[in-house]
């Protein structure tokens, strides 16, 4: 256990391509730590940059007090779980788990003695003396983890470890490792995590914090509760949250004392807080709304403002429904519950509805730079 | 394809095939048993009686050895040999597949490029460094260049199978806390397992059957192999007992044909196991 600093971190290739730009981050002693993105944002490249598979380029890297850029992987103290989980295929689980121990020199009883601990762990016992062509993905994928775990690094770093699995184990494996987690936490040897993955919902479900990247440079850094609440810019807005926020051109423009967004030629009044936050008055902007903040009905509260809107289709999800219509020209999805639907479901496509729209849970971005102009 | 649904065709035609190809191999070992007159007379390859007065007469040679003394020559020459090519060729094909440095592929290309050289262009200059060095009549001309993985053709096909390895077990291994010999012997050597056994068995089998290097490079019978003995056994002078000839050629292709039979099942099981899931 410790913690992890980037400095500047950078990575350009021999080629002059920059992987990644000028990265700072500071993952806390203990703590799980989500990289996020789209495939080619460089997640992985810097979490290969942490463990020593990829030289750094610039900047400084310290796991702990040391300063590892030089280090070679096995000197910096860390673990890593692979995608494909390479395991060695000639070498029984036991010896998979082994492995690393007895390189280090451990003593056989410890070995012994550490490999049970761990296998006990992850329920794996009775695979110790299995081959790996003898699992089954989910079992391989526990063998892997569990060869991170036996020798106890400061640092565990996982590489989109759930993406082969199906479904269903995806979603399983995943609460077991949010357990494991808290499990060594109350076990007084807390686990510094470092934990890539494409899927937002891995990064919101797990991550303690979740670090979102696009092309090399980090976005936001924040609880999955923050970066759902506060976006720093339309990219994270886009990213998290499933289906996607609703983000289209918008304008603004004066209206009465205060500030209306007009979208697809309806005007959007902004609530008072949300307009004195606003440094400007006028021009072009980015308007955004996430598909939950959209009701069929008006809401009991009282706060949302009715858009006439056209019906194009329901996605029927079980618990709730994905509405898509159209305010004038611009696309919008609404999630709504699916008792909420208000006659819904009996509408022709093309039929009139009035959506009601949470203006105080809007978002307003740049044009151009998709900056957050609210927080 | 519809030949799945008519078998007996296709079994049929195999069947031919082979017995074509199997036939010289099956007269051979017909003939171990025939005189001279029925050999030179007889189509078929079944003998009129079985005697094995030929392999007995044949084990004991001419010559003032058996065919013992020759075999034992043939793997003092063989053994040391497999064991000098793999090594070298594994950690020539290492380097090439794993390392970066500078001049890689030109060199790579110089490697490749050797294969098409022809043997007998290295035959003057290499014997005349032989007879500088003092190794004219002994095993060293014919086991030595295997040392300097000069056999290309090896290091060319370990390249290609390593290519084909994913890296991420030599990663895991890289993070486990090996460094590049470990590695190498902990990793790279199990997985390659499979090409490793097929350089043992074609350099088994080509070291055995080779015939020029050892004839231009030893001098004295009693450290002859088998390749020459065979050839010394048919006589300049007396009338050949062809019998024995044929005998003592059937024991030579035994060695050969036991390798590849026990090889066999490693290419498969090597080739079905693998750690990764795609």
């Amino acid at each position: 256990m410790a913690q992890l600093s980037l400095n500047q971190i950078e990575k350009v290739y021999p080629n002059g391509f920059k992987a990644v730009h000028g990265v700072d981050l500071e993952v806390r002693d203990g703590e799980f730590m989500v990289f996020v993105g789209p495939s080619g944002c460089a997640k992985s490249t810097l979490l290969r940059m942490i463990a020593g598979l990829e030289s750094i380029s610039g900047g400084e890297m310290r796991i702990g007090n040391r300063v590892v850029n030089g280090l070679a992987p096995k000197q910096r103290g860390i673990a890593m779980v692979f995608q494909n989980y390479a395991l060695y295929p000639h070498m029984t689980v036991y010896d998979n788990l082994a492995f690393g121990l007895r390189l280090a020199g451990t003593k056989k009883a410890e070995v012994d003695q550490r490999v049970r601990q761990a296998a006990q762990l992850l329920e794996m016992e009775h695979l110790l003396e299995r081959h790996p062509r003898q699992l089954s993905g989910g079992q391989a994928q526990r063998v892997a983890v569990g060869r991170a775990i036996v020798k106890k690094p400061e640092v565990f770093l996982f590489d989109e470890p759930l993406s082969n699995l199906d479904a269903k184990l995806r979603a399983s494996m995943r609460v077991r490792l949010t357990d494991l987690h808290r499990t060594l936490r109350e076990a007084g040897q807390p686990a510094t995590v470092v934990y890539v993955t494409h899927d937002q919902v891995e990064a919101m479900t797990m991550g303690e914090r979740i670090c979102v990247l696009k092309e090399g440079v980090i976005q936001q850094v924040d609880t999955p509760t923050a970066l759902y609440r506060q976006p720093a810019n339309a990219f994270v807005a886009s990213f998290i949250g499933s289906p996607e926020m609703n983000i289209h051109a918008a304008q603004l423009q004066a209206q009465g004392g205060g500030i209306a967004v007009l979208l697809g030629g309806v005007a959007l009044p902004l609530p008072e807080a949300k307009a004195q936050r606003l440094g400007r008055r006028d021009g072009e902007i980015r308007f955004g709304l996430r598909p939950e903040h959209i009701s069929a009905a008006p809401r009991n509260a009282g706060d949302s403002f009715a858009v006439p809107g056209t019906l194009r289709t329901l996605e029927h999800m079980g618990n709730e429904v994905f509405v898509h219509f159209d305010i004038g020209t611009v696309p919008m999805t609404a999630r709504v519950p699916s008792d909420e639907l208000h006659g819904l479901q009996d509408l022709p496509r093309g039929a009139a509805h009035a959506f009601h729209l949470q203006m105080d849970c809007c978002h307003l971005f740049d044009a151009d730079s998709g900056v957050n102009l609210l927080l | 394809m519809n030949a799945r649904s008519f078998p007996l065709p296709r079994y049929l035609a195999l069947f031919t095939v082979a017995v074509l190809m199997l036939y010289p191999l099956l007269w051979l070992v017909g003939a171990s048993f025939k005189g001279n007159a029925e050999i030179f007379s007889e189509v078929g390859f079944w003998p009129s009686r079985f005697d094995f007065g030929a392999y007995a007469k044949g084990w004991k040679t001419s010559s003032e050895y058996t065919f013992a003394t020759y075999f034992l020559n043939s793997f003092a020459i063989v053994v040391p040999r497999i064991v000098v090519t793999v090594i070298s060729c594994v950690l020539v094909a290492y380097a090439f597949a794993r390392f970066e440095f500078f001049g890689k592929k030109l060199l790579f290309g110089v490697m490749v490029a050797t294969m098409m050289l022809p043997l007998i262009v290295l035959r003057l200059p290499q014997y005349l460094m032989f007879k500088q060095l003092g190794w004219l009549d002994t095993y060293l001309p014919i086991i030595l260049p295997s040392a300097f993985a000069t056999d290309t053709f090896f290091v060319f096909m370990l390249v290609q199978f390593l290519r084909g390895i994913p890296r991420d077990m030599e990663e895991a291994a890289m993070i486990d806390g090996c460094n590049a010999l470990q590695l190498l012997w902990h990793i790279i050597v199990p997985l390659l397992k499979p090409a490793i056994i097929s350089v043992v068995v074609f350099q088994f089998i080509w070291t055995m059957n080779d015939f020029m290097g050892p004839l231009i490079y030893l001098a004295s019978v009693e450290k002859y192999p088998v390749s020459l003995a065979l050839k010394m056994s048919i006589g300049a002078t007396e009338e050949v007992e062809w019998a024995n000839v044929i005998a003592i050629s059937v024991v030579a292709l035994v060695p050969s044909v036991l390798v590849f039979f026990a090889a066999q099942r490693h290419f498969i099981e090597g080739a079905a196991s693998s750690g990764i899931k795609g």
